[in-house]
Formats: structure tokens, C-alpha cells, sequence
């Protein structure tokens, strides 16, 4: 009697194991548009989302996790739910809608389902949150914080006073 | 620890069962099932009856309480068969805490016990009785002056393994036995599951008044287990019921069973010296490989003083789940004290207790190697772990960042 090798002990999906198995989007984007960290290594489990976004939708989006193979695979697949999603359809992922979109996972492991979401939308929030605070204010191009002029429309940032 | 210079490693075949989590349980011995067989097939008598069919229940029964009794350096009449490791620890605890409570309520033991005894004793807490958890050092080593210190005149039972499940570091039960023994009339017990097979045993010379053993840990069957009691110490039984065991355990016998463990503990009493100089020869050809091919790896546990088929690393950056599925996709089946891995989602009490970071426990990879290893699973293991561990922290968050 021969028990199928890698998931005999697990009890996780077939899709879990899939996603497991070869996990997509694994990585860190370059200059990313923003970051989600969340976890802690202490309960161990860290997950980081790095996305990128065009035209108010997530035109890339990565990830790195430290954790058990249900958190591998939920990053995998929070990954394939959000890219190419507005950001407002991104942010309504539920950690019950990927766990459903795995075909289940243990009782124990949900958990690991919320991290996934809650990675994703913290990196969502940190991009809403850097474009809020570095826009030109004149031509509303995208600019760094301590930039003199708006590289965009050339007008000038530094705050003279009155 | 001798390293082995030349661990280069063979061309293993490309794709095998290894099995290295013999902690969690060993296959059976073919002799112990040979042994087995007839108490299935036609002497199923019980023991308790007085015919001939019962006479041949009883006399397989009496064989194995010589066998254990060998294996341990008892009298035959000190063994009380159980059904379990755990039986045996429940009842050494439970059993001398209720004998003695008039003596006194106090018993010892220390924070890296297997959870048969640190639950017991958790549940003696509720019924009344005080304990003492006796902390261990880095390497997971009870200091026996802690012992020393912790004795009050209400200590009634100290209770501490002769090897640790997990890290196999080994205990100096002697030592602290000495000290028990100058101190007053307080019992020893030791649970020797993870021991047996793995180090010599002798009651006298550990200086022990009980001792715990599982028949699943050295090629038993499993639902099989013994509890050493010393003559004259009065034990008060966890089942009522019949007179079975003496009145110390009550029920009909696992006749079957008793016979593998009786068979298994004659086989383990000739062959514990040369299991152990396989397994170490093997463990250091494990680790000394491992260690040329990944870094940021750590031994947890002591570097000699453990059981020598034991090698509880931590593969650091990487959790320990997503290793073992892994390890288990190439056939490889290792265990780890990660906090995913298990059930509660809580990680080892033993690596906690022995002060190891989280971040190093939750990357611990236990290999557990047993009689029928052999040096090309080894070398399997040398080939497939290596690009595992990089696959994961080619994923980790953590990896990355530390390095940077
Ligand atoms: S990351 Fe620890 S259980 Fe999933």
C-alpha cells in the first residue's frame, strides 16, 4: 500500500498542494508601488506583497513567505486573484474567498488564509498612501518627497514661505 | 563530534523511501512479527482462564515479562505490562502521587518531559498536588543540583527522561538518582521510551525505582508498553477491575502484543551496541554532509551527549512544514518542532525550554535514524535536502532581508 507522497500527512486540497508545488508570482518587484508585510517570525509566519500598479489596477504583483505550505500556496493564489484587478476589487479579497478559491484548508490553517489578504492590502494602503502624500500638486504627476520641482510639469516644490 | 572526511557522497538511485522519524516510531522487527503470529492465529486464549488455552496465553505472557525484565536488569515480577508508553508514564505519576499523598503532595519534573508525563503532571496540579518544572540548559540538560534544590520534605516523586524525544539529549540519571537517594524516602521514575534501543539499560545502575517503556520505539508492536515498578513500592492502579498485572492494571491482556514487546525487548537487549554505532556512523555522515552543503544550519541539542540516531537541526530562514512536504514529495519522511506543524499551531516546548529563538525552532528538522538505514538513504538525503532549503529561501522574506 502506497500512500501518494507529499500530501499523506497534510491534509491539504489537491489544489493546495498545487499551488504548493509551484507556487506563481514568487519574488520582489524592483521599485515596487507598494509593500504589505505581516506576520512575525515569532508565530512564524512572515509574508510580504509587492505590487506595482497602472491606470488604478495592479498591473504586477509578488510575493515572499516564510511560513507552512498553506501560507505558500495562499500567497500563490492571492497573487493570480488580485493581478490585473482594480484596486477597489482587489481590496474586497476575504481570506474566506481565498481559502474557498483553494478548495478548502484545514481548520487550523485559516489563519494563513487571512495573512494572505491582509498582506495584499497593506501593500495596497502603502501605495494609497505614498501616491496620496507625493503628488504634484500642480499637474498631479507622481513626485519623491524632497524633490525641488515636479519632474512632470517643471514647476517648482520648495516651500518659500510667506 | 568526528566528522567524516570523506562524504562524498554515492550516486544514490533516484528515487526511494527513506524513512528517518523512527522517534515517532519504528517499523516492527520481522522476528517480533514472527513472535506475534501464533498469538493471533490459534493461542488467543485468555490468560485468565485456567484450561489449556488459557495455559499457553499465560505462558507467552510470562516469557515477555522475563524478556523485559532482561532487557532492563529487573526481576520479571517489577513489569507491569501497558498499553502504551503513555500508560506507563500516567501510571507512574498518577499512581505513586495517590500511594504517597499522605506523605506529601510535592512532585519534580523537568519542562522538557514528553507530554504524557508534563500533562499528567499538569492534571495532578488540578487535583491538589504542587510540581515543580525543573528548567534545562541550552543544550537541554537538567542540572542535578536543581533537583537538589527543588526536594522539600513534601517531595514525594521526581519524574525526569532518559532521553529527550525531540533533541536526544540524555539525562545523568545516576547523578540525580544519588541525590534522591541521599536526600529521603522520594521515588524516582524515568521515562526511557525514547532510550530504549538507543542506550544500554539497567534499574540498578541508573539507580531508578520506575522506569517507562514503549514497545513502538525499538521494533515493538505498537498498543504495547511496561512500567518498571521496584519491589515494595506500592503503586496505586489507574483501571479497576480484575486482578490482572497483580491488581496493578486491570483488563484482559494484549496477549499478541506482549509477546512483540517481550520479543522485541530480547532482540534490542543483544543489539542495542550495534544499533547505536549505525545509527551515530550514519547521523555523522548526515550532518557532516549537510553542513559542507547549507548554511546557516545548527544542531540543536548537545553535540555528544544524545541519542546517537538523533540529529535535530535548524535550517535557519526556512519553516519547518513547508521542508517537510517537501522532503516527503522525494520519499523522505523526517518530522520537525515547527509551531505549523503542529496541531495547536504552538512550537516545541523542548526548543523553548532549552531558550532557542523562534526564528531557528521554527526551521527545526528532525532526521531519526534507525537499525535498517543505510548509507546510500543517507546520500539520498545528502542530495535532495541541499535544493529544498534553497527553493524555500529563494521564497523567504527573511532570507533576504538578514542577508542584505
Ligand atoms: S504559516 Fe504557520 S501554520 Fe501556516
Amino acid at each position: 500500500m502506497k500512500l501518494e507522497r507529499g500530501i499523506g500527512m497534510f491534509d491539504y486540497s489537491q489544489k493546495v498542494m498545487e499551488h504548493f508545488a509551484n507556487p506563481r508570482n514568487v519574488g520582489e518587484i524592483k521599485n515596487p508601488d507598494g509593500v504589505g508585510t505581516v506576520g512575525n517570525p515569532v508565530c512564524g509566519d512572515v509574508m510580504s506583497f509587492y505590487i506595482k500598479v497602472d491606470n488604478g489596477r495592479l498591473s504586477d504583483v509578488k510575493f515572499k513567505t516564510f511560513g507552512c505550505g498553506a501560507a505558500i500556496a495562499v500567497s500563490s493564489i492571492v497573487s493570480e486573484m488580485a493581478k490585473g484587478k482594480t484596486l477597489q476589487e482587489a481590496m474586497t479579497i476575504t481570506n474566506k474567498m481565498v481559502a474557498a478559491e483553494l478548495g478548502g484548508l484545514p481548520p487550523n490553517k485559516l489563519h494563513c488564509s487571512n495573512l494572505g489578504a491582509d498582506a495584499l492590502h497593506k501593500a495596497i494602503e502603502d501605495y494609497q498612501q505614498k501616491s496620496a502624500e507625493c503628488h504634484c500638486p500642480y499637474c498631479d504627476g507622481r513626485i519623491s518627497d524632497e524633490a525641488p520641482f515636479c519632474q512632470a510639469c517643471g514647476k517648482d516644490l520648495v516651500d518659500r514661505g510667506s | 563530534m568526528r566528522s567524516n572526511p570523506k562524504s562524498e557522497i554515492q550516486n544514490p538511485p533516484l528515487n526511494m523511501e527513506v524513512y528517518l522519524d523512527h522517534v515517532s516510531t519504528t517499523p516492527l522487527h520481522p522476528e517480533v512479527l514472527e513472535a506475534i503470529l501464533p498469538y493471533l492465529r490459534h493461542n488467543f486464549g485468555n490468560p485468565s482462564n485456567l484450561h489449556h488455552v488459557g495455559a499457553a496465553a499465560r505462558k507467552g505472557i510470562s516469557a515477555a515479562r522475563d524478556q523485559v525484565a532482561a532487557f532492563i536488569g529487573s526481576k520479571p515480577d517489577e513489569i507491569i505490562f501497558t498499553s502504551n508508553g503513555t500508560e506507563a508514564n500516567n501510571l507512574a505519576l498518577k499512581g505513586i502521587a495517590f500511594a504517597r499523598q499522605d506523605k506529601g503532595k510535592h512532585l519534580i519534573v523537568s519542562s522538557i518531559e514528553h507530554f504524557s508525563v508534563l500533562h499528567t503532571a499538569r492534571t495532578l496540579e488540578k487535583w491538589g498536588f504542587k510540581v515543580t518544572y525543573l528548567p534545562v540548559d541550552g543544550y537541554g540538560l537538567v542540572n542535578p543540583q536543581d533537583v537538589k534544590e527543588a526536594i522539600t520534605d513534601q517531595t514525594i516523586l521526581v519524574s525526569v527522561q532518559l532521553a529527550n524525544q525531540e533533541v536526544g539529549t540524555l539525562q545523568p540519571i545516576a547523578e540525580i538518582a544519588e541525590i534522591i537517594r541521599a536526600q529521603s524516602a522520594i521515588y524516582f521514575h524515568t521515562d526511557a521510551v525514547a532510550a530504549a534501543g538507543a542506550v544500554e539499560l539497567d534499574v540498578e545502575k541508573l539507580g531508578v525505582d520506575l522506569l517507562s517503556l514503549s514497545g513502538q520505539q525499538f521494533y515493538g508492536p505498537k498498543g504495547t508498553g511496561a512500567l518498571f515498578v521496584r519491589q515494595g513500592v506500592r503503586i496505586i492502579p489507574l483501571f479497576d477491575g480484575g486482578i490482572q498485572e497483580r491488581g496493578r492494571r486491570a483488563g484482559t491482556e494484549n496477549v499478541a502484543g506482549i509477546v512483540g514487546l517481550g520479543k522485541a525487548a530480547e532482540i534490542a537487549k543483544q543489539e542495542t551496541g550495534n544499533w547505536a554505532e549505525h545509527t551515530l556512523r550514519l547521523r555523522e555522515r548526515l550532518f557532516a554532509g549537510l553542513k559542507q552543503r547549507i548554511d546557516h544550519l545548527y544542531l540543536n541539542g548537545h553535540p555528544e551527549i544524545r541519542l546517537p540516531g538523533n540529529l535535530n537541526l535548524s535550517v535557519k530562514f526556512v519553516e519547518g512544514e513547508s521542508l517537510l512536504i517537501l522532503l516527503d514529495m522525494e520519499g523522505i519522511a523526517a518530522s520537525s518542532g515547527s509551531a505549523c506543524t503542529s496541531q495547536a499551531l504552538k512550537s516545541s516546548h523542548v526548543l523553548k525550554a532549552m531558550g532557542v529563538d523562534a526564528v531557528q525552532a521554527q526551521g527545526s528538522l528532525l532526521f531519526s535514524l534507525g537499525r535498517e538505514n543505510t548509507e546510500a538513504e543517507i546520500d539520498y538525503v545528502l542530495k535532495k535536502l541541499p535544493p529544498i532549503v534553497e527553493r524555500l529561501r529563494g521564497m523567504s522574506p527573511l532570507y533576504s532581508s538578514e542577508l542584505r
